[in-house]
């Protein structure tokens, strides 16, 4: 359980092979936990009615049957929402990215008038749950009637008022801030202003902490539903939205033929649909996951 | 000389006000207004009008409405926090369990550090009800078990938690992750010698984790925890969230009586986190000699 003192004993004696089994079972155990909720999920999405109602079978379907995902593939609109999902949320993470890196360089290099209150304000927007600001976004957004359309999340997003917009600033201030000072002087003896000294220093000094804040806006964006069921609604659907009301659209498309199954055999249908639905978050954290673990380890939000 | 300097200066402060432009401007648009007038709202009768909305001031006419005649509120409520209060210790135990468990000299770390990282990507609202009401989180069918009786039968004090564990495992890893690599790189920031030097003095490893690992844990615990609170918060699985947003269209009190709703909550979490943050800010006298 305690790793350094492991790390430590096995300098001494040399030999720790029974403590290293006892975390790798450790280590094992946990991941299954982890693992099992996704493994149930593709398992049982991927069985027949039979093989349900089959007590026996647990963990092996009989036969491969792909025909529960061309059924939610129609009640998704899975191209659909897939797009809508992709583009939706690639350009607030990108909208976001800029407005935070922006703020974090002013507060990291600039003498700005008031700053402490502006560091105060940034921890404040973090902590108040979204549930307070919802209602009179809300009406904000209804007066100028954009309710409805993507522009409710993307605006906010653009001007720094988005899904954890503060630890992004938090974390592009970190960055900055680690840039030596006499990068930013050497620049301006040679001639460069304050602006260029942001694009051709600061920037590309920051390229971990740019990729980082993008990837973890894009994964929260996808993933949000509260905000954007209520402020953009019902003719623009993100793949979250689509599972979200997947019983009702389930219900409507197939009323008749499949209304009186019980939970059980419905439950392949969810799943199936669950299962599409972070396909592509799962395909898109395979190919980052280096800058994800990594990000967050060296992103200095950790305490200072 | 002097003036030049001065100028200078001022232009700097100017060019940083650009960069901070946008944030400030959505600040005061999409979060200072906001927070303003649903304190407004939260005092007010609203009514739909042609011309949009009518405000009339009420007082906290809702505010003692949601306690004296609105029974859900108060077990939503005390519901909810109770279960950011219970989860979160558990969330921050099992992070520190894992980062130790991964800050080991093992194979595969960085493996199961991506394995244990995962959930974070792809949980959202939707996706984790699901799971949830098709029975696909309760790994331990725990009634089937004569231990689960045996720990139901213990006093209160501890059988409550510990049938909490068992309900909740999968919940209580999943939402672990953050916290995990938060304190996974407090944990890589304490050095070898401070360890060692422990060691020359004959302290064994339980002593060394709670006078050395730990303490030097605090901030990353502090801060852990703070996120804890706010991601269990800001879930939409909630009760109270539901709630809120169930009266926002409530044709008698449209608007302002989720709002007073909203703050309410609002000031639990916030009276929750401060009492947080004093259990775990730093004290002087505590504070290591590095």
């Amino acid at each position: 359980m305690f790793g350094k003192k492991f790390k430590a004993k096995a300098q001494a004696e040399g030999k720790n092979i029974v403590l290293n089994a006892v975390i790798y079972f450790l280590l094992i155990c946990i991941g299954f936990v982890y693992l099992y909720p996704f493994l149930y999920m593709i398992v049982t999405s991927l069985m027949t009615t039979e093989d349900l109602i089959n007590p026996t079978i647990m963990w092996v379907p009989t036969k491969l049957d792909l025909s529960n995902f061309e059924m939610v593939w129609g009640v998704l609109d899975y191209p659909t929402s897939l797009l809508t999902s992709i583009i939706f949320s690639v350009i607030c993470a990108l909208l976001q990215t800029i407005c935070c890196a922006l703020m974090g360089y002013a507060l990291a290099r600039f003498n700005v008038p008031f700053k402490k209150l502006w560091v105060v304000l940034l921890i404040l927007t973090f902590i108040i749950p979204a549930d307070v600001v919802m209602i009179p976004r809300y009406i904000l957004f209804n007066s100028f009637k954009m309710i409805g359309s993507p522009l409710a999340m993307i605006i906010p997003a653009a001007l720094g008022q988005g899904l954890k917009s503060s630890i992004f600033v938090l974390i592009f201030m970190q960055a900055f801030s680690a840039v030596p000072k006499s990068f930013d002087e050497a620049a301006q003896l040679d001639g460069a202003g304050r602006i260029r000294v942001f694009f051709k220093i600061a920037l590309p000094m920051a390229v971990p902490s740019i990729v980082l804040c993008i990837i973890f806006s894009l994964v929260w964006y996808w993933n949000e539903t509260a905000q954007t069921a209520m402020l953009v609604g019902s003719d623009f659907q993100t793949l979250p939205l689509q599972l979200q009301s997947f019983d009702a659209l389930f219900g409507a498309s197939f009323s008749t033929s499949f209304g009186d199954a019980s939970n059980r055999l419905n439950e392949r249908y969810q799943f199936a649909a669950t299962l599409l639905t972070i396909v592509p978050l799962m395909l898109f954290y395979l190919v980052m996951q280096k800058q994800f673990v990594k990000g967050i380890e060296s992103a200095g939000i950790t305490g200072e | 000389m002097k003036k030049a300097k001065l100028t200078l200066k001022s232009r700097d402060a100017l060019i940083g006000t650009a960069f901070m432009l946008p944030w400030v401007i959505g600040l005061l648009a999409f979060t200072m207004f906001p927070l303003i007038y649903s304190i407004w709202l939260s005092l007010c009768q609203v009514e739909f009008s042609p011309n949009g909305i009518v405000t009339e001031f009420v007082g906290p006419k809702w505010y003692i409405e949601a306690f004296t005649a609105d029974a859900k509120f108060i077990t939503d409520m005390i519901n909810t926090m109770k279960s950011i209060v219970f989860t979160m210790p558990m969330i921050i135990v099992a992070a520190i369990i894992l980062a130790l468990l991964l800050n080991t000299s093992i194979k595969g770390r960085a493996f199961f550090r991506v394995l244990y990282f995962f959930p974070v990507i792809i949980i959202s609202g939707p996706v984790m009800s699901k799971l949830m009401s098709n029975q696909a989180t309760t790994i331990i069918h725990p009634d089937q078990y004569a231990i689960y009786t045996v720990l139901e039968n213990l006093p209160g004090v501890l059988s409550v938690p510990l049938c909490y564990i068992f309900d909740n495992i999968v919940t209580i890893l999943w939402y672990s992750g953050v916290q995990m690599l938060i304190i996974l790189a407090g944990l890589q920031k304490i050095g070898d010698p401070i360890y060692e030097a422990a060691s020359i003095d004959g302290a064994s490893s339980w002593q060394k984790f709670w006078k050395i690992t730990l303490p030097h844990l605090r901030p990353m615990i502090l801060v852990s925890a703070a996120y804890t609170i706010v991601d269990l918060a800001g879930m939409t699985t909630t009760p109270i969230h539901s709630l809120i947003m169930n009266n926002m269209m409530n044709t008698e009190k449209p608007y302002s009586y989720s709002s007073a709703l909203s703050w309410l909550y609002t000031i639990a979490v916030l009276l929750l986190l401060a009492i947080v943050f004093l259990i775990l800010k730093e004290r002087r006298k505590e504070r290591h000699v590095r």
